[in-house]
């Protein structure tokens, strides 16, 4: 059974190594030269194709290895030859995904590696900033595109892809329902699950002259918070501003509203000097507000990515396991 | 030794039944024909029997076990679905590798000698098959596998007249070598005739008839005489069609007794014309059920 699925799937799987084979060139020829450096606007075209690629690939392999793995069969009647056989169709289903999760954990493994290891020198100045200037290796769309979480998103992609076949048996229909619910599931899941994999660390910051670095308003020009220095390398998932009685306030009281000239107002007296902007909002520190920051750190990095991977292959399991009951019913 | 035997199954899809209380016994060792217009259930019942499909109500036993429950019980049944289905991207000699791989009691020089002698190159690729090629193939897997029971889904239904008559002749060709049984459907009578010794007679959904066809033949007679009413026949006498002029009566009957009124003149029917009365007027009588012995 081995040996008929792999003669089955060897095309797909071969055109997929061949694009990623093209990607490490590339990257081993181009990826030397970024070490030391401390300016890569110049790498941007290239940074941006990583990013790109290492999200292209789950989908591939749902839509163009895991959709048409079972519809094929379903569709060109060879189901009927092949359960036919001395194979249950569990051995058979079984075979299948098993060949396909691994091949499929295989190259977005290798992609993986090839990325994170070409892009480390950016990341690892991106992870020494306090400003947002540069994504660090904790902001969503980089964390989803190093290290461990790809190998799960693939086996998630191949997995959902047998799922949708077997549900929908139409390959045209179930690869577009396959993309769909993957777009959907891998933008949900870094807003809605990754936060709380681990319990996030929350940081109070006294706002003095010092620590202000600017406030941002919404488009009429109120003042709905300040920018203070943000953990280095960490991923910052609230950052308010807390009145003296401990609650959340945004906007910013009236106090501090007239410390940046609104858009569009006509201009009186001197033009404000940027340490005077500062040391404005800074009456808030003097009226008992401070600054509080709920925050993963930089360093659970790596727990982090394995709580990942630990949850989409937990997902991939679940849906197998619907697969094996839908199995039965299968014709 | 029974090989199927189905009591009360039905197949209900949505809301509507491909199969209702069918209830069949086949016996080993014969080659037992499925007959009946398109959609009657023909299909429906060999899926199931295959294992390939569940039935909604009743119970079915092939070859002893349920269909499809475990790989023992996938060995002992052969199945070749309508239209031959096979990988058009592997060669006949993939298929007969796969064959062996997947199947305990392989026959592989079965196989080899089969494809030889109809002329097929095995390193071809089952795609750039003809119709004819394809069904050959899928029956060669389905011999070679060496089941107690091969089902055939109207496995000529799209070759021409030749090809049909050399499918079928190998059939009967393996089928004496080795002594296996056969179930296929058709709904051309002409195609059944030549190599079933029995008939299952299958209309909207329901079995008409399940009988030796050599016993079909003989105790169906279609009677002409002046115009009477039906009901002046004896018991014994079961009435499939009547149709009625002016002055006469023609009434086809199936009996095992011999017709003894001489107010009839007796037509002997051959098998098609047997089958077709019984297709075209579904609704005349109640099921005549059998045990096929």
């Amino acid at each position: 059974m081995t040996w008929l699925t792999w003669r089955q799937f060897r095309v797909p799987a071969l055109s997929v190594f061949a694009g990623l084979a093209v990607i490490g060139v590339i990257l081993a020829i181009t990826g030397p030269d970024l070490v030391g450096q401390t300016d890569f606007s110049d790498e941007d075209f290239l940074y941006t194709g990583t990013m790109l690629v290492m999200y292209v690939l789950p989908a591939v392999i749902g839509v163009f290895w895991g959709v048409p793995m079972i519809t094929r069969e379903l569709e060109t009647g060879t189901h009927s030859l092949i359960w036919n056989q001395t194979i249950t169709r569990r051995r058979w289903f079984a075979t299948k995904v098993g060949v396909g999760v691994l091949v499929a954990m295989i190259a977005a493994g290798l992609l993986s590696l090839a990325v994170t290891w070409w892009s480390s020198p950016i990341d690892a100045l991106a992870n020494q900033q306090t400003d947002r200037g540069m994504l660090n290796w904790l902001s969503p769309p980089v964390f989803s595109a190093r290290g461990l979480a790809p190998i799960g998103y693939a086996a998630f992609a191949f997995v959902l892809g047998v799922t949708c076949g077997i549900v929908l048996r139409r390959t045209v229909l179930a690869m577009g329902v396959t993309l769909v619910a993957l777009v959907g599931v891998l933008l949900a899941v870094p807003f809605l699950v990754r936060p709380y994999f681990l319990p996030p660390l929350e940081q109070t910051i006294a706002i003095s002259g010092d620590s202000v670095m600017g406030a941002h308003g919404d488009n009429t020009g109120v003042i709905e918070g300040i920018v203070v220095a943000e953990p280095a390398g960490g991923w910052v998932l609230a950052d308010e501003t807390i009145d003296p009685a401990g609650k959340v306030v945004s906007p910013l009281p009236d106090f501090v509203q007239k410390c940046m000239p609104r858009p569009g107002e006509p201009r009186t007296g001197p033009p404000p000097s940027p340490g005077g902007m500062q040391s404005c909002l800074a009456q808030l520190g003097e009226r008992g507000y401070h600054q509080r920051i709920t925050y993963q750190p930089g360093y659970r990095f790596w727990p982090l990515q394995w709580i990942e991977l630990a949850f989409f292959l937990a997902l991939s399991a679940l849906l197998t396991w619907f697969c094996f009951r839908r199995l039965r019913h299968l014709s | 030794m029974t090989v199927l035997r189905a009591t009360g199954l039905g197949k209900k899809y949505r809301n509507k039944w491909a199969l209702t209380n069918c209830t069949l016994e086949i016996e080993a060792g014969h080659v037992t024909g499925l007959v009946g217009p398109n959609g009657a259930g023909k299909s429906t019942l060999l899926n199931i029997s295959s294992g390939m499909l569940e039935p909604t109500t009743g119970t079915i036993e092939v070859c002893g076990g349920m269909p499809g429950s475990g790989p023992e019980q996938l060995a002992k049944v052969g199945y070749v679905a309508q239209n031959t289905p096979v990988y058009t991207n592997l060669s006949i000699e993939d298929h007969l590798r796969l064959g062996a791989h997947l199947n305990p009691n392989w026959d592989a020089a079965l196989a080899t000698r089969r494809i030889e002698r109809l002329g097929l190159d095995p390193k071809q690729h089952a795609g750039k098959l003809s119709g004819g090629q394809r069904a050959q193939l899928a029956l060669t897997m389905g011999i070679a596998k060496r089941p107690e029971l091969l089902l055939l889904d109207e496995p000529v239904a799209a070759l021409d007249p030749l090809a049909r008559r050399e499918f079928l002749s190998d059939l009967m060709e393996a089928v004496a070598e080795h002594g296996l049984s056969v179930v296929l459907s058709s709904h051309l009578v002409n195609d059944l005739e030549r190599v079933c010794d029995q008939l299952i007679v299958l209309v909207d959904s329901q079995v008409r008839i399940a009988s030796d066809i050599e016993e079909l033949i003989a105790t169906h007679h279609r009677l002409t005489g002046p115009r009477r009413d039906l009901d002046t026949l004896p018991s014994n006498q079961h009435v499939i069609s009547a149709k009625h002029t002016d002055r006469q009566t023609t009434v086809l009957v199936r009996t095992e007794a011999p017709i003894l009124d001489p107010a009839w003149s007796v037509a002997q029917l051959t098998l098609e014309d047997v089958v077709l009365e019984y297709m075209s007027n579904p609704a005349t009588v109640r099921p005549a059920l059998e045990v096929l012995r």
